[in-house]
């Protein structure tokens, strides 16, 4: 049984329709970042990624085309609108032809306020910060994984929120820096922007002499009944090598797990920029425990147990090739999962202007 | 005398253009020594916001391939509240990506 909130499960449960919200939120975001351009580094910005994937669960394959635009529009010297929407459509084979769908949704709408050089305030509907991947490597052109991990939906909700949030870098030296996010979210059904009530936020220390995180999260679900969700994140870079190593714990109400994921670019061989340089070898470990039912909270039923080995490519003009094999463990059954994908990472001015 | 004021004048012209010689002299030193320190700050600079860059955003993802000059602020705007970057930080990558 394959319960992960994949990319295709983490948009399908943000059923929104961009129709005339975005149609009126580019509209806004053109004429205000006219206004804002009169710096002339600080032109709006429209960034984000493109991508094809293949995947197969248990011998049942998917083919996924998605797009996610990111708009960034500065406003004056102190304000910035973002937002990130995700386009996907999604095609199965089936014995007469293709089963397809297609989904639309905002991950973010915002208006921040660079209230200090500490302090930004941030409101509408935000990614919500609890844990680390969800803020930081839900792109599709950063994951090295098409799938998110098992543990995703703890303390996230439905991924974003709806109110307001603070945060920034609380302290910065050269020996260590401490960055912090909290929020307070609103119930909303609202089709567009759904979220539940919910208050939380995050604390993390870097020490960058190590190239170590170490953070912590919480979120209090504010609904019918009062739940509490914990984690905790390390992430370790070493100095001038170019492995990384992530890992992340969640706890809640029903369910904990963690997962640790690794990759390594072959940089030493030859430079990042020569063929074997390219080649990026991922893997990721992870382990799920199911402590009571909840068929709400976007999680996998039962116990899980999943490795995933990747081999990824970074081709030169910011196009990646993800590749992955994966076997899920749980009593009711093994799985194989393979993924293949190519992923268009483009980053622009929103329009053209005297260069 | 005639001669003697001849000599006087060619001494004290020579003595004039030694001196100003001299000082234009220094001066090119001074302004060389400025600019060299000039370049040895925006190379600080440069090392600085790299670094920052490194500690930053490489947790991430990698730099961009290339970067319009006219969107640089914007993205350091952007990844400033994305990454929770103070504002220092914030200008040293700035003046990494944009030098």
């Amino acid at each position: 049984m394959l319960t992960n909130m994949s990319l295709f499960s983490r948009v399908s449960w943000m059923p929104y329709r961009l129709t005339g919200l975005l149609r009126t939120f580019l509209f806004i975001v053109c004429m205000l970042g006219s206004a804002a351009e009169a710096a002339s580094q600080e032109t709006p910005l429209l960034s984000g990624g493109m991508a094809f994937f293949t995947r197969t669960d248990g011998g049942n394959t998917s083919y996924i085309l998605t797009t996610s635009p990111v708009l960034a529009a500065p406003l004056g010297k102190s304000f910035l609108i973002e937002s990130r929407a995700n386009l996907l459509e999604d095609f199965s084979p089936t014995k007469s032809g293709y089963d397809t769908s297609h989904f639309t949704g905002l991950s973010y709408l915002q208006l921040d306020y660079l209230a200090t050089p500490h302090l930004t305030i941030s409101a509408g509907y935000f990614l919500t910060p609890f844990g680390t991947y969800n803020e930081r490597l839900s792109a599709i052109w950063i994951g090295n994984f098409q799938d998110s991990p098992l543990i995703f939906p703890i303390g996230i909700g439905t991924g974003s929120s709806s109110g307001f949030m603070v945060r920034g870098s609380a302290f910065s030296t050269q020996n260590y820096s401490i960055d912090y996010a909290a929020y307070f979210s609103c119930n909303s059904t609202n089709e567009q922007f759904q979220a539940t009530r919910a208050t939380g936020g995050r604390v993390g220390v870097y020490f960058p002499k190590k190239g170590l995180e170490v953070g912590t999260s919480y979120t209090r679900s504010l609904g019918e009944t009062e739940t509490n969700s914990y984690g905790v994140h390390l992430w370790w870079q070493p100095i001038d090598t170019p492995l990384r190593v992530r890992t992340e714990y969640a706890h809640s109400a029903h369910a904990a797990g963690y997962w640790i994921e690794t990759d390594y670019r072959l940089s030493h061989f030859g430079g990042p920029e020569s063929l074997i340089g390219r080649i990026e070898p991922v893997f990721r470990w992870q382990q799920f425990f199911r402590n009571s039912p909840d068929p709400t909270d976007g999680l996998p039923s039962v116990d899980t147990n999943q490795v995933e080995f990747g081999l990824n490519y970074r081709l030169p003009h910011e196009i990646r090739i993800l590749t992955s094999y994966g076997r899920q463990f749980t009593p009711v059954g093994d799985l194989n999962t393979w993924r293949t994908g190519v992923v268009y990472r483009f980053l622009f001015p929103a329009w053209k202007g005297k260069s | 005398m005639r001669t003697r004021s001849w000599l006087l004048g060619f001494f004290g012209s020579t003595v004039l253009a030694i001196f100003l010689a001299i000082a234009q002299t220094s001066d090119a030193n001074a302004q060389q020594s400025n600019g060299q320190k000039k370049n040895a700050n925006a190379d600080n600079q440069q090392d600085e916001g790299e670094k920052k860059f490194q500690q930053n955003c490489s947790r991430c993802h990698n730099a961009p391939e290339s970067l319009s000059p006219r969107i640089a602020g914007t993205v350091i705007r952007h990844m400033r509240v994305r990454a929770s970057i103070s504002q220092k930080d914030a200008e040293a990558i700035l003046h990494y990506l944009n030098p």
